[in-house]
């Protein structure tokens, strides 16, 4: 019976955070669902009662909604593809016996630890900015004219700058996977003749496939909600406006908390389908 | 072809020499077995002549020709690693073929090299599985079956059979012998097991601290020991070895005595002593003996058969004078 004693005594000491997890989600979700059925215009008369599915019709149906999904996907998959890429090649470098490792990777963590808008400032006016920035003194020193940026390649930019954060997280992760790869399989690869690139192909990749869709996973989840990068640096304009950032602006700068809420359902139904999607992946890469 | 020499082969990690200059010459098809205590140098010997690691000073030679700086892949040998390193995303049949795959050989005659090697190893009913998915000992094939399709002029072997349990390493054991002889290919087999080095050598190489002790056939090593490190070392239960009066007798500093030529009495002999342990295992008996002269020493007897003695007991043992090994005061074989 002790167990059943343990048992019920776990459930009621773990109740209070299981009702605050659940207060926590519930209540976000439930306002926005509520919201959405609902034409809710703070300035312009307050809540004006149910409208059906109006605000849902009118969020897909509006200019701005296609090319906003459109530049999340750029920026999400651009992010995705820089982070992997180099986050393989760190990883193997930082894998490498050296002097200073120790510091060395704790400094190529580093930038995951700055905030958002605090990085995405520092780039903004530190690097990109089209007369003092960094980017633009090289730019003169080769002598070229400067790029400005954050208008003329400003998709680019934002993708820059949100890989900038995310590649230590990619590193880390692919670091332990490598680290975790068995010697003595790369070398029975070089007795079986294959060459360095041969190696990484078939014994490096696929051991890290794994860690691959682990980052793949996490990195877009977040990435789907990527908002203080671009609101501090091009405020939307110039082709950033991501999903997350129309339905700020649906609700902030239209002040319509009814078409946002809409919109918001739709940003959650996005994020499971790719969750859901990258679920499968990794079950699949779990299996082996 | 498959003869392979090393010619004052010197192996060192920074400061610490783990292998001091060294000669060896394996012949081609002989199997030779590398034993020796944990720590001695043999997978490095072994990495040595596989190419995964440099070598600090001296030359290899793989039928007469320099080997020393040829990469690994280059030198046409085939390794069997101690965790068997099979590639865990690829099926059964791809990891065969891999190496074959790497020198981009055609097609069908991967294949049929593939099935080749399935068949002389019982592979084919799970050529189609990913090694997560196979016992210990057929990952142990698989991975002998990726080191045989390349047809290599020697095979190496790390420890390969570490992993398995009593029952299979008694099979692997002959499976591996019987390649050998069907294949007539050089083997090296880095091992510590007794039992393994004495039943499949035809090639003794006994090491310590990086030094040969004794290179010679099984029996050689048995019968005629070197020094007194490899009469410890080979056979088992070990040789009992006695110094001061007894050596005296017999003109030597130490002698040696195996468990097998001790006779045991219980009513008459050389020395008395009194039973400590006696374990029966029906074919053979092996009791561990206090003399009386000296109740703290332990002599080890084997006695074939069943002798019924136990715990207390007073024994007389004899030992048989022909197969007495006697040792100098530098431990070096006597006469
Ligand atoms: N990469 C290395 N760097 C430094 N020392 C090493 C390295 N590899 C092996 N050694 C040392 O070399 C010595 C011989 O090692 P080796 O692995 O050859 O022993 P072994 O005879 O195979 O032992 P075991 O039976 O336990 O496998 C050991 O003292 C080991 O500590
Ligand atoms: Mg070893």
């Amino acid at each position: 019976m002790a167990t059943q004693h343990s048992r019920s005594a776990a459930r009621i000491m773990m109740a209070p955070a299981v009702f605050l997890l659940l207060v926590w989600m519930l209540v976000p979700l439930s306002m926005t669902l509520w919201f959405s059925v609902r034409s809710y215009l703070p300035l312009r008369g307050g809540d004006q009662g149910f409208v059906g599915l109006e605000n849902f019709t009118r969020f897909v149906t509006s200019s701005a909604f296609w090319p906003a999904i459109l530049t999340t996907l750029i920026i999400v998959g651009g992010v995705l593809l820089i982070s992997i890429v180099f986050g393989i090649l760190l990883a193997m470098l930082l894998d490498q016996p050296m002097w200073g490792q120790g510091v060395v990777r704790i400094l190529v963590i580093a930038p995951f630890f700055v905030m958002p808008t605090v990085s995405a400032l520092v780039w903004k006016n530190m690097f990109m900015d089209p007369v003092n920035g960094l980017f633009a003194h090289l730019w003169r020193f080769f002598g070229a004219d400067p790029i400005v940026w954050l208008s003329d390649a400003s998709v680019f930019s934002i993708i820059m700058i949100v890989s900038w954060q995310w590649l230590p997280f990619a590193t880390l992760i692919l670091l332990t996977a490598i680290q975790s790869l068995d010697s003595e399989q790369l070398e029975a690869a070089e007795m079986d003749g294959a060459n360095p690139l041969a190696r990484f192909a078939f014994i490096t990749l696929p051991h890290l496939s794994r860690a691959i869709t682990i980052v793949i996973l996490i990195q877009t989840i977040f990435l789907l909600a990527v908002f203080a990068e671009i609101f501090v640096t091009t405020g939307g304009a110039f082709g950033t406006r991501t999903l997350t950032y129309l339905i700020y602006q649906r609700v902030l700068e239209s002040q319509n908390v009814g078409l946002g809420s809409a919109g918001g359902v739709y940003a959650i139904i996005l994020a499971n389908i790719v969750a859901l999607f990258l679920m499968r992946i990794v079950g699949k890469n779990l299996d082996r | 072809m498959g003869r392979i020499t090393l010619d004052k082969v010197q192996k060192a990690f920074g400061e610490v020499e783990v292998i001091p200059p060294l000669d060896l010459t394996i012949e081609d098809g002989e199997f030779v077995v590398f034993v020796g205590p944990s720590g001695c140098g043999k997978s490095t010997l072994l990495r040595l002549i596989a190419g995964l690691e440099d070598v600090t000073g001296g030359q290899i030679r793989i039928d007469g020709n320099d080997a020393t700086s040829v990469p690994p892949a280059k030198r046409g040998l085939a390794m069997v690693f101690q965790s068997y390193a099979l590639y865990p995303h690829m099926s059964v049949r791809k990891n065969i073929a891999f190496p074959l795959r790497m020198a981009k050989m055609e097609q069908a005659e991967q294949d049929r090299r593939v099935q080749a090697a399935a068949d002389v190893l019982n592979l084919s009913d799970y050529i189609d599985r990913r090694p997560g998915q196979l016992s210990g000992g057929q990952r142990q094939r698989v991975a002998i079956g990726r080191a045989i399709v390349r047809e290599p002029s020697a095979f190496l072997f790390d420890e390969p059979l570490s992993n398995l349990d009593a029952a299979l390493r008694h099979g692997m054991r002959l499976e591996i012998s019987e390649l050998h002889k069907r294949l007539d290919t050089t083997m090296i087999y880095v091992t510590h097991d007794q039992v393994e080095a004495m039943t499949m050598a035809d090639k003794i190489v006994v090491l310590q601290a990086g030094v040969i002790e004794q290179v010679g056939s099984p029996l050689e090593l048995y019968k005629t020991p070197r020094n007194l490190f490899v009469a410890g070392f080979i056979g088992s239960p070990k040789m009992n070895f006695f110094d001061g009066a007894e050596a005296a007798k017999h003109d030597a500093h130490t002698i040696g005595i195996r468990p097998e030529h001790l006779t045991v009495s219980t009513t008459e002999g050389m020395w008395k002593g009194t039973v400590g342990v006696a374990e029966h295992l029906g074919s053979d008996t092996f009791m561990h003996i206090h003399p009386e002269a000296n109740p703290s020493e332990t002599i080890t007897v084997r006695v074939g058969g069943e002798f019924s003695a136990t715990h207390g007991d007073t024994v007389f043992l004899t030992p048989a004078s022909d197969n007495i090994h006697r040792f100098d005061a530098d431990g070096m074989r006597m006469g």
